[in-house]
């Protein structure tokens, strides 16, 4: 017997991308624990942590090594116990080098307190503050893939306030499975993170968006959600950027939320669906968050996958667990094809914001040659934002970024819908990208004066 | 017929008349007193444009020459000491001259000396590269080769070499307005003094890596081993980071310094060879 469910969607724009989500089926493995971990010490949206461990130090799993430097800003805990190699610096995805804390493993050691048991456990004991306290020293941000510290999303904020949790089960992004995996395998407990996160927020509704083609999970879901007091589970149009904050809460609740303000502004905050897993386990089990369920997948990888892997471990390690890599290979991305970044090298490290690992084969990763702009306007007739993506690159190019500003770039969520649809194969998203940066750069220095 | 002929140049040199008068008077009312030396400092510059001074355009410079008492913090790089004289003698008042300056590229990771780790296919435009990855080489801080700088200059005076993807400054035509500078968003470029001759010393490096890692990635890398700086008699050589920097107001261009480079990353131009 199946519910009925009126798929919702965002108004305006989005496109629909091939899904290829190859590992749907795929349960989530757990990896073999690495050897070595790499933990880079800013894995987040905000400050960096300050290392609080020396090389030749000792450590357990799950201890604290890089305290939080400020409100945003969480702590960063040891992924595997085992010995401080070195305090230096390495590779992140976009190739530039930054401050590491390198362990060497010696096996699976955890802090005391930590409840490893497999038991569901519903009641939650802490209060509201105690919540937004603990998920900051266990060291959790968003998963989905922004990694803005949970902590700060829940901390409220003076003369607003929020009525609706909304919970992003989207995963518009095609190839990735990870959520749409935890969803079906660890229903009960994300539910549970639902309802901390609903009492941190002091909040009687939540919504869990999920997009219509993970039909499994949304059966799944909704079914357990009966058990639970105002948690709705919502199906949602497979279009992208179903998952993107802003498209995400139009969908929901129909509300818009203002030109640079926040989710708060339209009365809700958003969490990741691995959020609430993470939650879960930071409040009922006391397990800080040193793993994550990374998605590996592609179109001529032998054995697409789930894996539960500790933060640290070397990409290379997972494209090895899930048959190495193919003879076609082209690209290699990491996060989804839409929004991921192309990997320089194999040995960097997974992090908290890492949702997967694409192997892309050379023709599907090859660019084509950029023509003159055909006038079309599909990049505006797509853009979830209701931007001008042409004009803003225009300006971009022109390098009149005030004039970009005026036209609102910074509201750009660089979904890259503008780049994907068009016809001229314009890089509209990496001068889009330019003139945020540049407008960025410029406020923080009118800050400082 | 002829009346309506007739009413029309009437009233169309009457409404002539009368704009005549009335602009005669605006202009009166809202004259404004220019200094005519402007135009004449502003017949002596060269007219690019540039803004390598400074100034928005030829026109405000002269407006500063005008206006200011001496000349000391006024320069123009394209005419150079001659035209800065000419200004002078126009306004009555003395300049000191200055030394040629002239742009240098401080990168030396060609296709041999630095290896390609990784090919990139995307937008061609050094700022985008530089805002979204390290490059295709190990080394994060060298040159991107996408020639940001040629599109900076407004001479023509620096061009991409196709076989080093090094980009090369035409010394006949760089005037050091400091285009090229600005463009680069890894600071590679930088004003030097063009010399005696021609004659330059400068750190060919901008990376603060470790020697053994910047060493890996470029053969040509400055390690910071510091023995440039124990040489140098002059106080010219700083170490920064893993990185040494000549000061060219301090050098003497002594040369003791190019030998002790283990890397050759200290570069001299129009030297003779030592034997």
């Amino acid at each position: 017997m199946q519910k009925k469910f009126r798929i919702k969607t965002f108004p305006a724009g989005g496109v629909h991308v091939d899904e290829c989500k190859f590992s749907a089926q795929r349960p989530i493995e757990s990896l073999p624990l690495p050897g070595v971990v790499t933990t880079p010490v800013l894995q987040h949206f905000g400050a960096a942590a300050t290392p609080i461990v020396k090389a030749g130090d000792r450590v357990k799993t799950g201890q604290v090594i890089a305290q939080a430097n400020g409100f945003l800003s969480v702590n960063i805990h040891a992924t595997i116990a085992g010995t401080v190699a070195r305090i230096d610096e390495a590779m992140d995805v976009s190739g530039y080098k930054r401050p590491v804390i390198v362990i060497n493993a010696d096996g699976e050691d955890w802090v005391e307190g930590v409840d490893l048991s497999r038991t569901l456990k519903r009641k939650v004991e802490l209060s509201s503050v105690e919540i937004i306290k603990k998920v900051q020293q266990d060291g959790l941000v968003g998963l989905g893939g922004a990694g803005f510290p949970v902590h700060v999303k829940l901390s409220p904020v003076a003369g607003k306030r929020a009525d609706v949790l909304l919970i992003n089960g989207a995963e518009c992004e095609p190839y990735l499975t990870c959520d749409h995996r935890l969803m079906v395998e660890k229903g009960p407990e994300i539910l549970v993170g639902v309802v901390i996160l609903m009492k941190a927020l002091n909040v009687s509704r939540a919504v869990i968006g999920i997009e219509w083609n993970k039909q499994d999970a949304i059966a799944h879901l909704s079914a357990l959600a009966s058990d639970f007091d105002g948690i709705d589970v919502v199906a949602l149009k497979a279009c992208y950027p179903q998952g993107a904050e802003k498209q995400l809460i139009e969908a929901l609740i129909g509300k818009q939320v203002p030109i640079g303000g926040l989710p708060i502004d339209a009365g809700c905050v958003v969490q990741n669906i691995a959020t609430a897993f993470a939650v879960y386990e930071s409040i009922q089990k006391n397990k800080p968050l040193v793993e994550r369920i990374v998605t590996v997948a592609g179109e001529d990888l032998k054995k697409p996958s789930n894996f539960r892997v500790r933060l640290g471990t070397s990409m290379a390690a997972l494209i090895e667990a899930a048959g190495g890599l193919p003879e076609s290979t082209g690209k290699i991305i990491s996060g989804g094809p839409m929004m991921g970044k192309a990997l320089n090298m194999l040995d960097i490290p997974v992090i908290k914001t890492t949702s997967g690992i694409l192997v892309m084969p050379q023709e599907r990763s090859k660019r084509d040659p950029v023509v003159n702009c055909i006038r079309c306007a599909r990049c505006v007739k797509h853009c979830p934002l209701g931007l001008e993506p042409y004009l803003l690159m225009n300006l971009a190019e022109k390098e009149r970024f005030e004039d970009a500003e005026n036209e609102v770039v910074m509201n750009c969520c660089e979904c890259g819908t503008c780049a994907y649809v068009c016809p001229a194969k314009r890089p509209l998203l990496d001068y889009i990208r330019l003139a945020k940066t540049f407008i960025t750069q410029r406020r923080k220095e009118k800050a400082v004066k | 017929m002829m009346q309506t002929i007739l009413l029309s140049i009437l009233l169309l040199s009457a409404i002539g008349v009368l704009s005549g008068v009335v602009l005669y008077l605006v202009a009166r009312k809202f004259h404004i007193v220019e200094d005519p030396r402007i135009d004449t400092v502003q017949a002596i510059l060269p007219g690019v444009n540039c803004g390598g001074c400074g100034y928005p355009g030829c026109r405000k410079f002269a407006e500063a020459c005008v206006n200011s008492k001496d000349l000391d913090k006024l320069f123009c790089p394209v005419g150079g000491n001659t035209c800065m004289a000419q200004v002078a003698t126009a306004l009555g008042i003395e300049v000191v001259e200055r030394d040629a300056m002239i742009a240098v590229v401080r990168c030396n990771g060609s296709l041999r000396n630095r290896p390609r780790t990784n090919k990139y296919d995307g937008t061609t435009w050094c700022k985008i590269v530089h805002n979204l990855y390290a490059g295709e080489t190990g080394c994060s801080f060298g040159c991107l080769g996408f020639g940001d700088c040629v599109k900076a200059c407004k001479f023509g005076a620096i061009a991409v070499d196709p076989e080093t993807q090094l980009p090369v400054v035409d010394e006949e035509k760089c005037v050091a307005c400091g285009a090229c500078v600005k463009a680069c968003p890894r600071q590679l470029i930088e004003l030097r003094f063009k010399g005696k001759e021609g004659h330059r010393i400068f750190v060919c490096c901008r990376n603060p890596e470790k020697g053994s890692v910047a060493r890996k990635n470029c053969s040509v890398a400055c390690i910071g081993c510091g023995k440039c700086f124990k040489v140098c008699e002059f106080g010219a050589i700083t170490m920064g980071t893993n990185l040494a920097y000549i000061d060219f107001k301090k050098c003497t261009l002594c040369q003791k310094c190019v030998g002790q480079c283990p890397t050759g990353a200290i570069h001299e131009i129009h030297h003779a060879k030592k034997v």
